[in-house]
Parts: C-alpha cells; sequence; structure tokens
C-alpha cells in the first residue's frame, strides 16, 4: 500500500500521471514533463514536497546532537531561520541521506529529510540518541494535529505569486535572503528549492494544503511533477539521495566535500572513515556529444579508468543529453570520454556539474 | 483512456501492426505506450535490410523519463524506416499512430493472426 500525501487528490483532480516513489503515490508529471520544466525556468511551476518529511529536533542538547550527528557544521548556523545543507553518515563514511537543516533556535532545529529514507533515518537518530544519551526530543512532523504539508513554488514569478495568494507574508518574506526559512503564522516560508530558480519552499499545516494548492493554481502556477524536478535538479547539479550517492558512496566522491566539515576540531559520526579514505573519485557533468540519452549507471570510459553515469537525462533547456558521473581522479573538465549506450561508444565532454540556473543554460 | 484504433493489431508489449496492401506491415508505439513515456526526446531505429526474430529488439524510444525497446511484432526484414521521427521524437506524442517507426516484409503472412485486436490489447492497457 503506497503512501498519500494530502493533495493525492488534487493530483488525481488534475489527471496527473501517478508513480509510487519511495513508497508515495505521487504525481510524475501532469501532461507534458518538459512544458513543466520550462515553466519553472521561464514563469512559475509548484510541486507537492509532502513526501519528505520534516523533523523537529528540539531540547537542551539540540545543537550537541547536530554538531555529532551530520557532517555539515550547524555551528555556522548563527542567525535564526538560517539553513544548512548536509550529509548524514554512517561510521564507514556512506551517506544515509542528505537533509536540510533550518537553525530557528539553540534549543530548536527544523530538519527535512528525504521520504524513502525517512524511517531509517528516524532510526539511526534514535539508535545514536540511545548511545549518547542527550536531551533531545525527535519528532516527525507528519500525523496528527502538528502534520505539515510542504508545496515548493519555484521559477523567476514564484515570491510574486505567492505574495499574490499570502499578502500578509509580503513583507517578512522580500528580504530574506538564500537560504533561509521563517515562521509566519501558520506558513514556514524558506527561500530554498532544488530547481536552481528563485522561489520559496513553504511548509504549512496539513488541513490548509489542499486550499492552499488550489489558491496558487488560481494565480497561475502550474502543478510540476516529479520528473520535471528530476530534469531541474539535474541540470542545477543537485544530487538527488539514491542515485548520485548512498550508504556505499562517500560524500567526497559524490561532489559533496564542500557540506563536509573537516576543518573544525568538531567530531561527526563518519569522519575518521573520510579522514581514513580521502577522496577516490570526483563527480562531474557529462554533455553528450552524440545523439542519444545518457542514463544512471551507464559506464564511462576514461583516459584515467571507468567511470559510472549516476544520473542523466534529456536536458530541456540545453536541448541535449547531460549526466552526473563519478569519474576516475585525474579527469579534466574539457576532457572527451566515451560513454557506453547499449554497447556503442558514444561521445562525451566532461563539464563542470552545473549545466543551467536561472533561466539560463550555463554549461 | 488512451486511444486504441480497431483496424490496427497489437502485441502486449505495447506496439501496433497494420498490414499494408502490398503485404507488408507497419509498426509503431501505442497511444497507451507513449503517454506512459512521457515527452519523447530520441528514437533510434532498425538498419533497413535487417532481419529480425519475432520478439527481437528492433528499436529504441527515449523519453526524458526513461528509455523502453520497441520489439518486431512479428518475424520478417526491414523494408523501410521513419526517418521523419528521429528529427522530431515529439511527433510520436503528438499522434503515436501517425509517427510509425518500421515496416516488415513477414517472413509469414500468417503470424499476423496471432497478434492482438483492439478489444484485447485495451485490456491488456486499461490492466496497467
Amino acid at each position: 500500500m503506497t503512501k498519500q500525501t494530502v493533495l493525492n487528490k488534487a493530483h488525481r483532480a488534475l489527471n496527473a500521471r501517478m508513480v509510487d516513489f519511495g513508497g508515495w503515490d505521487m504525481p510524475v508529471n501532469y501532461g507534458s514533463q518538459i512544458e513543466e520544466h520550462h515553466a519553472v525556468r521561464n514563469d512559475c511551476g509548484m510541486f507537492d514536497v509532502s513526501h519528505m518529511c520534516a523533523v523537529d529536533v528540539t531540547g537542551a542538547d539540540a545543537k550537541t546532537f547536530l554538531l555529532r550527528l551530520i557532517a555539515n557544521n550547524v555551528d555556522k548556523l548563527k542567525v535564526p531561520g538560517k539553513a544548512l545543507y548536509s550529509a548524514m553518515l554512517n561510521e564507514a563514511g556512506g551517506v544515509v541521506d542528505d537533509l536540510i537543516v533550518y537553525y530557528l533556535t539553540d534549543t530548536h532545529y527544523r530538519v527535512v529529510i528525504n521520504a524513502g529514507t525517512a524511517d531509517k533515518d528516524l532510526a539511526w537518530m534514535d539508535q545514536l540518541l540511545g548511545q549518547w544519551q542527550l536531551d533531545v526530543s525527535v519528532i516527525p512532523l507528519r500525523e496528527g494535529p502538528k502534520a505539515v504539508a510542504m508545496i515548493a513554488v519555484q521559477g523567476p514569478q514564484a515570491k510574486a505569486k505567492v505574495w499574490q495568494v499570502l499578502p500578509e507574508v509580503k513583507a517578512a518574506t522580500e528580504n530574506l535572503a538564500p537560504f533561509f526559512g521563517t515562521q509566519i503564522g501558520q506558513f514556514f516560508i524558506a527561500t530554498t528549492g532544488y530547481t536552481g530558480e528563485d522561489g520559496f519552499e513553504i511548509a504549512l499545516p496539513a488541513a490548509k494544503a489542499e486550499d492552499f494548492w488550489n489558491a496558487l493554481i488560481a494565480a497561475g502556477v502550474r502543478p510540476c511533477g516529479l520528473g520535471a524536478r528530476d530534469t531541474l535538479r539535474l541540470e542545477a547539479g543537485m544530487n538527488l539521495y539514491g542515485q548520485d550517492m548512498d550508504e556505499t558512496v562517500s560524500p567526497l566522491d559524490a561532489g559533496l566535500a564542500w557540506t563536509v566539515d573537516l576543518k573544525s576540531e568538531r567530531d561527526f559520526v563518519g569522519k575518521a572513515a573520510l579522514l581514513a579514505n580521502g577522496q577516490k573519485a570526483q563527480f562531474l557533468g557529462l554533455k553528450l556529444l552524440d545523439k542519444g540519452v545518457l542514463r544512471a549507471h551507464q559506464k564511462v570510459v576514461t583516459s584515467q579508468g571507468e567511470g559510472e553515469i549516476t544520473s542523466g537525462t534529456f536536458s530541456p533547456t540545453l536541448e541535449q543529453s547531460i549526466a552526473l558521473a563519478r569519474l576516475p581522479l585525474g579527469v579534466a573538465l574539457g576532457d572527451t570520454v566515451q560513454v557506453d549506450i547499449r554497447g556503442k561508444l558514444l561521445n562525451a565532454q566532461v563539464v563542470k556539474p552545473v549545466f543551467a540556473r536561472h533561466g539560463k543554460a550555463l554549461a | 483512456m488512451s486511444n486504441v484504433p480497431a483496424d490496427l493489431k497489437y502485441t502486449k508489449s505495447h506496439e501496433w501492426v497494420r498490414l499494408e496492401g502490398d503485404g507488408s506491415v507497419t509498426v509503431g508505439i501505442t497511444d497507451h505506450a507513449q503517454e506512459a513515456l512521457g515527452d519523447l526526446v530520441f528514437i533510434e531505429l532498425p538498419e533497413v535490410g535487417k532481419t529480425l526474430a519475432a520478439g527481437q529488439e528492433a528499436a529504441v524510444v527515449e523519453s526524458v523519463k526513461a528509455a523502453a525497446d520497441v520489439y518486431a511484432p512479428i518475424a520478417g526484414s526491414v523494408t523501410a524506416v521513419n526517418e521523419a521521427v528521429v528529427d522530431a521524437p515529439e511527433t510520436l506524442n503528438q499522434d503515436a499512430y501517425a509517427a510509425w517507426l518500421f515496416k516488415l516484409q513477414p517472413a509469414n503472412a500468417g503470424d499476423l493472426g496471432a497478434l492482438l485486436d483492439a478489444a484485447a490489447y485495451g485490456a491488456v492497457a486499461d490492466s496497467e
């Protein structure tokens, strides 16, 4: 039995094509994935991301807990509302999940974890809390009166559309810097996203979600499915858990070194393994020069040895196939490599793993 | 509901087949298949002259989301391919029954009888 978000009926009313995503019955598109993709790059689109799990981490030891739990350093968070992207590792240095943590107070953080990994993540946090004997509560905001729904409104017109529907939040969010969140009445509004475009991610009481969703549609915001979300994040060079990294992959080999704090004295789960193993591969972009479509798990042949595509698709913005790939150290930007597509070796160029942001092609 | 024209034959793997006046058959993918795949962006066709066994991989259609094999519905040799869809894969989303992929000269004309009719294929598509 797949799980449903509170917007499930709304998706079906819009004739969405539904798929099982990490155990959740979610819309993959509402007709055309490519049109939805362009709507976000050029205008405004929205995604139901209520399958992701918001978790409140509270208590006297909340900060101590997160300092030890995740690879990025929550001590960087000094201003209430500031958000931080991080990996949560196992002792072997593999990625248990990637997450965003919002700093609200020293005794209250909001953490958003992935849908398919939520149960595993919560069990892992519980296990560590038991070992460490800290005064912390980890409360998923999934059920009961605290249950939240999450809607990501993204694109150059996203903020204007949200203010049209919620004029009362405009003053407090107009000057909100990137990667911040703020609670305004029943809405938690954050300047985060997974598309490379401007916009908000909004958490609100689950019971209010359908009315808000419909008000956004009336304001001209296009509903977009997980298909467009995937091509948008891939163009923006953002990792997808389970595809670009998992428990067997070091964040250093998955392009996430920038999120791992190895400089401070602070110890965290997986740090010793990362220091012992170092970086073994590099995470780069590929643009296919020949005709075809790059896909996850295709083999990449380079002068430095073999690599593997972790995410690949046809880029609607570049109108050519692009990929994120784990390649041997020594491969350089600009190199031409070969990708094995159904037994044929096709040429691809190695590029920075960012293809498009703010409506424009970069690579 | 997807469109299933009554005058065509079908396979369980979502190909449609039309018998032409000259005894050849034209092959494409069904409306149900294009809808399931989503926006198509790349199509690879077989070489003209290639001999295919029934069920053998003949072509590849790729959407933004996924790649799918297209199989030979019956044994035969490829007599023509539709290069126009290679240049404009989206035409397959617009009309799956106009945007054919390849034509086969059947090894045995009688093999067509084993294919599904529209009612039987409609039931297959609905069950997915």
